[in-house]
C-alpha cells in the first residue's frame, strides 16, 4: 500500500521554481533515497512534505495515506506520522531536551487522541532509545541543541524520531557534519526502526551513508527534476561517476 | 508572512479578560490637586500629625517641580502631557463604618476578588499566601491578619499601620526613596492613599506568602499606593504584589512608592507580577505605571532580592534598586518585560554598593512584540568604600515579528579598583525556522512561541514562587498572542 503518492508537484520560492514536476510514489516499509547535486532541489522537497509554509506549491498533488498532505499544517502533518530529521536543528535555550520531546510527544497524543504520558512513563522509555543512539543521559537535561555539537544535534534528531515513532520519516542530509563513527550509530538507530510500517526518505548528497541504510529505491534529483530511479546500485554508480554525466541528460530525461 | 504567522495573528482579537468594571458607590474627592485635597485624603485616614505634615511638604516639593518642568523626560518612551489637575486622587468603595469583617464588605468587591481569582476569603485561600486587598484607593480586605501576629508580625493596610504603629512608619516612612528622590515620588509622597505594610520582628521567618492585590476600578482616578516591608535582625520574608485594572479608552496614572528594608542578616524577597491594562492594540488607553521601587539592605549579610514579571501597562517606567550598604549584603534583579502591540516600557535597576564584600545580580529578559518598544536602563555603582565589591550582569532582549524594538543602556561607574564587574548581553529573534520546527514535531504555532518565550525567561521564572511562576508563564502566553505578524 503507498504511503505517499507525489504527482507532478511544482513548488516555487520567491517566484522561483524549485521543483519543475515530481512525481514518487513510497510503500509501506520501503526505504527511499532522493540524491542529487547542490540545488538540485533535495532539501525544498523534504520540508515541503513536512509542511514548511515559506514555499509555494504552485501544482501538483501530495497524498499522504489517502489524505491531502498539501492541505496540512505542519503541526497537523506531524499528528498524522510524518517526522523530518533537520539538516540544521535549531536551538531553544531554556526548555530542556527531555521536556521538549514529551511535550512532542504529548502534543501528537492529543491530536491522535491518545492519553498524555506523564513524565514516570516518559523516563524509561526515554532512557532505552537514548542506549539505541548511544546517547549520554546528561544531554537531556540541557536546553535543546544548545551547545551541541553537529554529531550530538544530528543523534538528538534520530532520538526524536525514534521517541516519535512517526510513519514516514525524511531524513534531510543526516549524514552531513556526522564522522564515520557518528554516522554509524545513526544508521545503527536508523535501521533498528525499520519496519513494515515505517516508511523512511533519506535525503543526501553522499552515498556514504546508504552503505549503512540501504535504500530499497535511489532517485537522482537534478534541477528540480527527477532524472533517473533505481536500485542501491545507482548510488553506487554516482559515486563512482559524480553527478555531472546526468546533469547533461537532465533536460531530456523522464521520471521513472 | 506565512499561515505560520497568521496562525497566531488569529488569536489577537482574544481581549484582556480582566478588563471588567465593578459597579459600586464610590466615594471620592472632587478632582485636582492642592494643599486642600491633601488635607482631605490625610483626615479621611484620620492620619497622626507627622503624616499630614510630611504629605504637605512632599506636595510643596512636587509643585516647585512640576513649575519647573521637572517631570522626568530622560526615559525612553513617548506619551503626550499629563494634566496633573484632572486626575481624582481619592476614590473609595463606600463601607458601612466600622467594618471588621469580610461579612460587612460589598459583595460586589468580594465578587471582583473572585473573578480576578484572589478569593479572599482565608479557607478558600492559596494555603500560605496572606492577602491585602487594595481596590481604588484603599485597602479593602486583609487575610491571616491574626495568625500572622502571633508570630509578631505586622501584616496591614498603610492607613492601619499609620494609626497603630506610628513609631515605626516614622522612623522609616522615606527612609529609602524620600519624597525629593524624584518627580513621581514626591507625587506619591503627598496623595498616596494606601498601600501594604509589613514588619517581621527579629528572628522571625515568615511562615507564608505575604500579598499585595492591587485593582484600580474608578474611572478619571489615579492609584497612589505606598508600600513598606521592614524585616528586622535575622527575619525573612517573601512579598508578592499583582495588579489589574479595567478597558477604559482614557490613560490612567498609576504612580507607587516601595520601601524595603533589611537589617542585619534580614532577607526580603519581592515579586511583582504586573498585569495593569495595557490599552488596545492602536496603543488607546491603559495605565502609566511610573513607579519607585527601592530596597535597602541596612544591616550586615542582608539581602534583598526583587523578581518582576512585567506584562502589563502602556508604559512602564520603573527601577526595583538596591541600596547595599551592609558588608556582605547582596543585592538581585531578576526582571521579564513584555512589550507588545504598542507598549513601552522603560525598566531596570541600580545596585548602589557602598558597603564591603557587597555583591549583586541583574538578570533582565526583555521581550518586545508587535510595535513594542521595550528598554532596559540599568546602573551598578561601586562606591569608594565597597572593597571586594561584585556585580554580574545578564541582559538578553527577544524580538519578535520586525516592527518593535529592544534597547539597552547600561551605566557602570566603579570608583574602587577592587571591584569585579561582568556583563553579558544579547539580542536575539524568535525565526520562522524556530516555529517551523516545533511545529514539525507536533506543537500548535501558539504553543511553539510559548515554549520560546518560556524557555528564554526560565532564569527568571525560576525565581518567583511556585504558584506565581504558573501564573506568570500563563500570562505571558496570553499576552503573546497575535505577537508574530
Amino acid at each position: 500500500m503507498s504511503v505517499l503518492e507525489i504527482k507532478n508537484l511544482h513548488v516555487n520560492v520567491d517566484n522561483h521554481e524549485i521543483l519543475k514536476g515530481i512525481d514518487l510514489k513510497v510503500n509501506l516499509g520501503e526505504v527511499h533515497s532522493i540524491m542529487g547535486p547542490n540545488g538540485s532541489g533535495k532539501s525544498t522537497l523534504a520540508q515541503v512534505l513536512a509542511r514548511r509554509e515559506t514555499f509555494t506549491v504552485s501544482a501538483g498533488e501530495v497524498s499522504y495515506h489517502g489524505r491531502d498532505l498539501l492541505a496540512m499544517k505542519p503541526e497537523e502533518a506531524a499528528g498524522e506520522g510524518i517526522f523530518m530529521a533537520f539538516q540544521y536543528p535549531v536551538e531553544i535555550p531554556g526548555i530542556s531536551n527531555a521536556y521538549f520531546l514529551r511535550s512532542a510527544l504529548n502534543a501528537i497524543h492529543r491530536y491522535r487522541r491518545l492519553d498524555e504520558i506523564d513524565a514516570m512513563d516518559f523516563l524509561p522509555m526515554f532512557r532505552e532509545k537514548l542506549k539505541l543512539l548511544d546517547m549520554d543521559e546528561r544531554l537531556m537535561n540541557r536546553s535543546v541543541n544548545e551547545g551541541f555539537s553537529g554529531g550530538e544535534k544530528k543523534r538528538n534528531e534520530i532520538l526524536q524520531m525514534a521517541v516519535l515513532e512517526p510513519k514516514l520519516a525524511i531524513l534531510d542530509e543526516t549524514d552531513s557534519g556526522l564522522d564515520i563513527d557518528a554516522l554509524r550509530i545513526v544508521a545503527q538507530g536508523v535501521n533498528a526502526m525499520r519496519n513494515s510500517e515505517l516508511a523512511i526518505i533519506v535525503v543526501t548528497h553522499y552515498q556514504r551513508l546508504l552503505n549503512y541504510i540501504v535504500p530499497d529505491l535511489v532517485h537522482v534529483l537534478v534541477d528540480g527534476r527527477i532524472v533517473r530511479s533505481g536500485g542501491p546500485e545507482l548510488a553506487l554508480e554516482l559515486e563512482a561517476r559524480g553527478y555531472g554525466w546526468m546533469e547533461a541528460g537532465a533536460r531530456h530525461a523522464t521520471p521513472a | 508572512m506565512s499561515t505560520n504567522m497568521n496562525t497566531i495573528q488569529d488569536l489577537a482579537d482574544r481581549e484582556y479578560k480582566w478588563g471588567f468594571v465593578t459597579q459600586v458607590e464610590e466615594e471620592r474627592v472632587s478632582k485636582g490637586l492642592n494643599e486642600d485635597i491633601i488635607r482631605v485624603i490625610s483626615a479621611k485616614k484620620n492620619e497622626p500629625g507627622f503624616m499630614l505634615q510630611w504629605r504637605l511638604k512632599a506636595y510643596h516639593h512636587w509643585a516647585s517641580l512640576e513649575k519647573a518642568q521637572a517631570e522626568p523626560k530622560w526615559a525612553n518612551v513617548k506619551y503626550g502631557p499629563i494634566d496633573y489637575q484632572d486626575i481624582v486622587y481619592y476614590s473609595a468603595p463606600k463601607q458601612k463604618p466600622g467594618l471588621t469583617s469580610l461579612e460587612d464588605l460589598d459583595p460586589e468587591i468580594l465578587r471582583t476578588y473572585e473573578k480576578l481569582g484572589i478569593p479572599l476569603q482565608e479557607q478558600k485561600h492559596l494555603a500560605g499566601v496572606a492577602v491585602d486587598a487594595v481596590f481604588d484607593s484603599v485597602s479593602v480586605a486583609t487575610t491571616f491578619k491574626e495568625k500572622l501576629a502571633e508570630l509578631g508580625i505586622v501584616f496591614c493596610s498603610f492607613s492601619e499601620a499609620a494609626q497603630k504603629h506610628p513609631n515605626l512608619v516614622k522612623k522609616y516612612l522615606g527612609s529609602v526613596v524620600p519624597y525629593t528622590d524624584n518627580f513621581f515620588a514626591a507625587l506619591n509622597a503627598a496623595v498616596f492613599t494606601d498601600g501594604s505594610f509589613v514588619y517581621v520582628p527579629k528572628g522571625v521567618r515568615c511562615p507564608m506568602e505575604l500579598s499585595t492585590y492591587f485593582r484600580i476600578n474608578a474611572a478619571n482616578t489615579g492609584q497612589f499606593e505606598r508600600t513598606l516591608i521592614v524585616a528586622d535582625e535575622g527575619a525573612y520574608v517573601s512579598y508578592l504584589e499583582g495588579c489589574t485594572a479595567p478597558i477604559r479608552d482614557e490613560n490612567q496614572l498609576h504612580a507607587a512608592v516601595v520601601e524595603l528594608i533589611a537589617l542585619d542578616n534580614a532577607q526580603i524577597k519581592y515579586s511583582t507580577v504586573q498585569n495593569w491594562y495595557p490599552g488596545d492594540k492602536e496603543g488607546k488607553g491603559g495605565i502609566y505605571n511610573f513607579v519607585t521601587k527601592r530596597g535597602k539592605c541596612l544591616g550586615v549579610n542582608s539581602k534583598v532580592s526583587w523578581t518582576q514579571v512585567e506584562t502589563g501597562s502602556a508604559i512602564t517606567w520603573k527601577y526595583p534598586s538596591c541600596i547595599l550598604q551592609g558588608e556582605n549584603s547582596v543585592g538581585e534583579f531578576y526582571s521579564v518585560a513584555l512589550t507588545n502591540n504598542r507598549q513601552q516600557a522603560d525598566t531596570g535597576t541600580k545596585m548602589i554598593h557602598i558597603g564591603k564584600n557587597t555583591r549583586s545580580t541583574i538578570v533582565a529578559k526583555g521581550i518586545s512584540a508587535g510595535h513594542g518598544q521595550n528598554t532596559y536602563r540599568g546602573q551598578v555603582k561601586i562606591m569608594k568604600g565597597a572593597t571586594g565589591a561584585r556585580n554580574y550582569t545578564q541582559c538578553d532582549s527577544l524580538l519578535i515579528g520586525d516592527k518593535c524594538g529592544a534597547h539597552t543602556f547600561p551605566y557602570i561607574e566603579v570608583r574602587n579598583s577592587s571591584a569585579r564587574m561582568e556583563h553579558e548581553a544579547s539580542t536575539s529573534k524568535i525565526g520562522e525556522d524556530q516555529l517551523f520546527y516545533l511545529r514539525q514535531r507536533g506543537l500548535k504555532a501558539e504553543d511553539a512561541v510559548s515554549m520560546i518565550v518560556n524557555g528564554f525567561c526560565k532564569r527568571v521564572f525560576r525565581e518567583l514562587p511556585m504558584e506565581f511562576a504558573v501564573e506568570a508563564q500563563k500570562l505571558l502566553g496570553v499576552s503573546l498572542e497575535g505577537s508574530v505578524g
